[in-house]
């Protein structure tokens, strides 16, 4: 199909941020030089959050465009040619963009979330030593993003995916000199990379197979071939097996999960961006990209659904034990992607699109709430905050938006698109409904929890910061300034209206557009669901509200009940995944037993066998050279005893 | 395609040898000269890297040159050659050559080695022992190099092969570190134990078939030779393998590499290590294909064991500059893995991991060389937070370690998955395996600029100083654009390479076709 939009508008919302990182990094780099030479550091820091915001807004606006005019095609894909890169033997790399109403939301969501967390970073970063550096590796870290969306053919998925690895670790780790958040980094970037293999796996496996790594090839011909009975069941699901490892990788989902909670070292825009809208949300895109594939396996379709039904209840699970507001956010959008996860195992891809949206739009908000309320108090720990909603009304308001729409009460965003999910998971397999539906319940309790910990009750005094560092001073809660609390306000709209757009199914008809078939999208509603779900929320809100308002019980009583307090030990100590992954496998068993093995093996017996032959030839030429003594006698003894020798051969032979 | 009567790949493979004799010809500063020596500019010391940085750049330039009129058409024999025949067949009953010649896969290789050379000189910019001697060495090593990656004549390879040892042996031993002596004779020994087999397979090859010219020696030459056709590859293979190196004959690469002043080591992994890789595809695979065709599983398992172990034994060391060499080990696995594919794609892979591993290995060196230039320890457990004090050698440090955990975009990433991608039809589980090094490396990595470069400032290293000079800078500047050069656009470099493997896929293929056909019918 002609595309009304032409190719070069991909080409410049994909190039713009990376000029922009360019330009950046530029003035990172050239600051650096002239402070080091002594001279007044130039050029200045503004520009860099000058050009990337520039850059996103364009790229915004045409993504919006694209959007519009996706809508106009019914969200089918625009046939762009790609462009050869590699060409060696039989390999043939190519770049592509691939545009349909699936890319076309991506695009809208990525652009406009990251512009909007560029806007309050402007005044969250304010004053921090590395505030041009951030920017540039905002910019780069969008870029990846965008390139994954774009992206018509595996490998450039696979490539810009690995780029988004990088840039979140670079992001993670942006305050280097806290231990915690190097180390963070570094595991954010490995455990993700676990999966990655898989993917890297299922990438090798379809070239090999089916001779593409194109995307829209994989979908239509691969899948139909398979139903043909000319293609391998068991190699189109090992291909789908992979697909799940990456997503489980960079989505957060049990037992990858681990990296994600410890992510919240980075600066909380970044959080925000990397942990809503973006980086997690990559492996939801990448299973809905090849949703085809999963449908067409039964066996990658249960993987994936009990992946996520298992991994909503069990992070929610732990959201409710946390202090540290970051680290409910953190097992909250672990939950949240569960839910998509499990929507695509059971066929709900429209509906995880729908909820991967309205999910971007609420939890950047409230990432981004919880950096205002740190950015007054200087603490996220939610046991020294409380009363905030009278010296921060804003944030507090637009909080408990965000709050009430990720908790999925009508008529805000995340009803909609959560109970779409549920709608389609009761209809297809019972089990996975109850689970969506527990989670349900937990969601409203740990978010309420949250509010009142956090707005409600009497303040208390936040945290100093820490000798050398940049931070506000606690003793005074102030509400923030106007680019941040105007990001609030935004996203708080967004929040609640953005799940309108299911009404007249039109949002489905664009994301069904991008399948090889297309469809119809059409409004769901199912009033006992509605009902059902309604009940557990409001039931988890009461019960918060109970325990944590005004609390009549007293806490440590209630965790002292059984079974509550072994599921709380349990949760506290995340389920012992980190003892056992980090400590027992990685630390004891990998690099104190494995790799100490091979290194004393290397050290003794490889390089020992080199040195102990070395000192064996040694030995020999010491012997040997006895023989050569110089002595006139021991030379005429040997030249008898040789001659015998020779006579005696020739004597016997 | 000849040169037209102009000798220039013979110019280009000798200039930096003269060079070598012009830096050793200075007048010594302690004798008391003729006037004209008297009044030249600069000192010693700088007179002798001024005069290495003009050959290496005259050098530099002339490879380019010779890359941008290089033949890119179908056209897969050797171009720019020089030859003449130094012993004829007639006197003595095999023929040797002087010949020079360059073809898809020695071009590429001859180009990064001038371009090596100018990033060693660089990094050797305040070289203060001995300056005239060392620059000397250093040329003649460049020397040594070149002669091996344009050499067609077995004989003359084996002297460019052993030539090498002379200046790296003095470089290690005088300007080196630590444990240098023992860490110089290993590496000579190793090399020599490779070359004495080495030397026997040749000479097999070159009697049986009546000429050491490797162009007209095919596998029938080696099928009638003296020795069975399989010792004669397993014999020469000794001397690769050594040198590429392959588990269990690397251990002298850590020593070498971890005592060896700077420059040395970029030589080292940059270039050196390549002249196993070469020497397999060259060589082996091109004259005894057959031979190279069946040992294909065993080729993949001694890369896959590379791989892996290597990562892992990376991953315990303590020293920065070991855990590169160590790395080194790894990565060097991944080019018996493309070979073990036989096919055009894995082939290309492997040449093109030889390339890309040259620079993005040099540029860890230079970075690791400038580091300790500084803080005069690599011990990873005495560093901490040295970005907050270094932070563009931080930032160049944690770039080139990215590009060596194979991210995509640089140009690691695309050696490696052509090489997987190349290798899988035909060895799935060693590439399913290998892929586990692409994890380990992220690990060994990562870990390693957590424990040197982040955490906390440390007051111990407040005096020290960024970078600040142009022989710095350019050194990594080039060699980053370059790994992004060839990470976004591998074709200038990938499809050369191809033009020159392509000829010795066929013959594997077709060495492989016959096997499979041969071996139901029971060898006949």
């Amino acid at each position: 199909m002609d595309s009304p939009v032409p190719e070069t508008e991909f080409w410049t919302i994909l190039l713009l941020p990376l000029a922009a990182f360019v330009v950046s990094g530029t003035v990172v780099v050239v600051r650096r030089l002239r402070i080091a030479d002594g001279r007044e550091p130039w050029p200045s820091e503004k520009i860099a959050p000058s050009v990337t915001i520039g850059a996103l807004a364009v790229g915004l606006v045409l993504s919006i465009w694209t959007l519009l005019e996706a809508i106009g095609d019914d969200g089918h894909a625009f046939g762009f040619a790609p462009h050869e890169l590699v060409d060696v033997g039989t390999l043939l790399i190519e770049v592509g963009v691939r545009v349909d109403g699936l890319t076309a939301v991506m695009l809208v969501v990525v652009t406009g979330v990251s512009l909007l967390v560029q806007v309050y970073s402007t005044g969250y970063m304010k004053g921090d030593a590395g505030y041009a550096r951030y920017f540039a590796y905002m910019a780069l870290f969008t870029t990846a993003m965008l390139g994954l969306v774009l992206a018509d053919n595996l490998l450039m998925l696979f490539a810009f995916w690995e780029l988004v690895g990088l840039t979140s670790y670079l992001l993670i780790g942006f305050w280097f000199h806290r231990p915690a958040a190097a180390a963070a980094a570094k595991k954010a970037f490995i455990v993700t990379r676990l999966g990655d293999l898989g993917l890297l796996a299922a990438l090798i496996l379809i070239w090999d197979r089916a001779g593409t790594l194109n995307i829209a090839e994989i979908n239509s011909e691969v899948v139909e071939a398979v139903a043909l009975g000319l293609f391998g069941q068991t190699t189109l699901t090992l291909f789908a097996l992979g697909l799940i490892a990456g997503a489980i990788g960079k989505s957060a989902q049990f037992p990858l999960h681990v990296w994600l909670p410890d992510a919240m070292e980075g600066p909380t825009p970044v959080s925000a961006l990397v942990h809503s809208a973006t980086m997690v949300a990559a492996g939801v895109y990448l299973l809905a990209r090849f949703f085809p594939v999963l449908e067409a396996s039964a066996t990658a379709s249960d993987t994936i659904a009990w992946i996520g039904a298992v991994t909503a209840v069990g992070a929610a699970l732990l959201a409710v034990v946390q202090v540290d507001i970051k680290r409910v956010l953190a097992y909250s959008t672990i939950s949240q992607l569960a839910y998509m996860m499990f929507a695509l195992g059971v066929g709900a891809y429209a509906a995880a699109v729908f909820h991967l949206m309205t999910h971007a739009f609420f939890k950047a908000l409230l990432f981004l709430g919880s950096g205002s309320v740190h950015h007054s108090t200087n603490t996220f720990d939610m046991t020294k905050m409380g009363g905030l909603r009278r010296t921060m009304p804003l944030t507090y308001v637009t909080f408990v938006i965000g709050t009430l729409s990720l908790a999925g009460v009508i008529p805000l965003a995340g009803f909609w698109s959560k109970d779409e999910i549920l709608i389609e998971a009761y209809h297809h397999n019972e089990a996975i409904f109850a689970f969506g539906m527990a989670a349900v319940a937990l969601t409203a309790f740990y978010m309420l929890r949250t509010v009142y910990m956090t707005f409600h009750g009497d303040y208390k005094g936040g945290e100093q910061p820490a000798p050398g560092e940049h931070g506000a001073d606690p003793s005074h809660p102030h509400e923030s300034p106007i680019n941040m609390v105007g990001v609030l306000g935004v996203l708080a709209v967004l929040a609640i209206v953005a799940g309108f757009v299911t009404f007249d199914g039109e949002f489905q008809t664009w994301v069904l557009g991008a399948l090889p078939g297309g469809g119809e999208g059409h409004f769901e509603w199912e009033t006992g669901i509605f009902i059902g779900s309604t009940v557990l929320a409001m039931a988890g809100m009461l019960l918060a509200t109970l325990l944590y308002l005004r609390p009549r019980v007293n806490l440590d009583a209630v965790r002292g009940v059984w079974p509550l307090r072994e599921l709380h030990h349990l949760a506290v100590r995340k389920y012992f995944a980190d003892a056992i992954g980090e400590t027992l496998l990685v630390r004891y068993l990998f690099y104190a037993g494995i790799a100490r093995a091979a290194s004393e093996f290397d050290r003794l017996v490889v390089d020992g066998f080199v040195n102990q032959t070395g000192r064996d030839v040694v030995q020999l030429g010491r012997r040997a050279r006895l023989v050569q003594n110089g002595w006139v006698q021991s030379g005429t003894v040997l030249l008898a005893l040789g001659s015998v020798v020779i006579w005696a051969s020739v004597v016997i032979f | 395609m000849d040169s037209d009567g102009v000798p220039i790949l013979s110019i280009l493979v000798f200039l930096p040898l003269a060079g070598a004799l012009l830096i050793a010809l200075l007048p010594s500063e302690q004798i008391r000269t003729h006037r004209f020596f008297r009044d030249m500019p600069g000192t010693q010391q700088q007179r002798a890297r001024g005069i290495a940085l003009a050959i290496a750049l005259i050098t530099l330039v002339i490879s380019l040159v010779l890359f941008g009129l290089f033949d890119r058409g179908a056209d897969e024999s050797f171009q720019f050659t020089d030859e003449f025949t130094w012993i004829r067949a007639d006197d003595v009953g095999f023929t040797v050559k002087y010949a020079l010649g360059v073809d898809g896969l020695s071009m590429p290789l001859v180009l990064l080695t001038s371009l090596l050379t100018v990033v060693a000189v660089l990094v050797s910019w305040k070289i203060e022992l001995r300056p005239k001697e060392y620059f000397a060495w250093l040329l003649v090593l460049e020397t040594s190099v070149l002669g091996v990656f344009s050499a067609l004549d077995l004989l003359f390879f084996f002297a460019f092969w052993e030539l090498e040892l002379l200046p790296m042996f003095l470089l290690i031993s005088i300007w080196g570190s630590g444990n240098r002596n023992y860490s110089a004779l290993k590496f000579v020994l190793y090399t020599v134990f490779g070359s004495a087999f080495m030397l026997v397979g040749f000479l097999a090859l070159g009697v049986s078939a009546e000429t050491f010219d490797f162009r007209e020696i095919r596998s029938v030459d080696a099928a009638a030779a003296f020795l069975p056709a399989q010792a004669i590859f397993a014999f020469i293979l000794i001397a690769f393998a050594v040198k590429l190196p392959v588990v269990p004959l690397h251990t002298w690469l850590a020593d070498a590499h971890t005592d060896a002043p700077t420059a040395v080591s970029v030589m080292l992994a940059g270039v050196l290590l390549k002249m196993g890789g070469y020497g397999v595809l060259r060589l082996l695979l091109t004259i005894m294909p057959d031979i190279g065709a069946d040992a294909d599983l065993a080729l993949a398992i001694v890369g896959t064991v590379s791989i892996v172990y290597g990562a892992i034994v990376t991953m315990r060391q303590t020293d920065l500059k070991r855990l590169v060499a160590y790395s080194s080990v790894s990565h060097m696995g991944f080019v018996l893995l493309g070979v073990s594919a036989l096919g055009v794609t894995g082939l290309s892979g492997a040449a093109m991991q030889l390339v890309t591993h040259g620079l993005i290995t040099g540029m860890l060196f230079v970075m690791v060389g400038l580091v300790y230039d500084r803080t005069h320890t690599r011990e990873i457990g005495e560093m901490r937070g040295l970005v907050h004090h270094l932070p563009l050698l931080g930032a160049g440090m944690v770039f080139a370690g990215i590009a060596g955990l194979g991210l995509p975009a640089l140009a690691g990433f695309v050696s490696e998955i052509t090489i997987f991608l190349g290798a899988f039809g035909r060895h799935e589980a060693p590439v399913i395996v290998s892929l586990l090094g692409v994890l380990l490396a992220a690990g060994y990595i990562l870990w390693a600029l957590e424990r040197t470069f982040f955490g906390p400032r440390d007051e111990k290293w407040s005096g020290l100083r960024d970078a600040r000079h142009w022989w710095e800078f350019t050194p990594i500047v080039g060699l980053g654009l370059l790994i992004v050069l060839l990470g976004v656009y591998p074709s200038v470099v990938l499809d050369v390479l191809e033009q020159g493997v392509a000829p010795i896929a066929r013959g594997l293929e077709a060495a492989a076709d016959g096997l499979s056909v041969a071996t139901p019918g029971g060898g006949g």
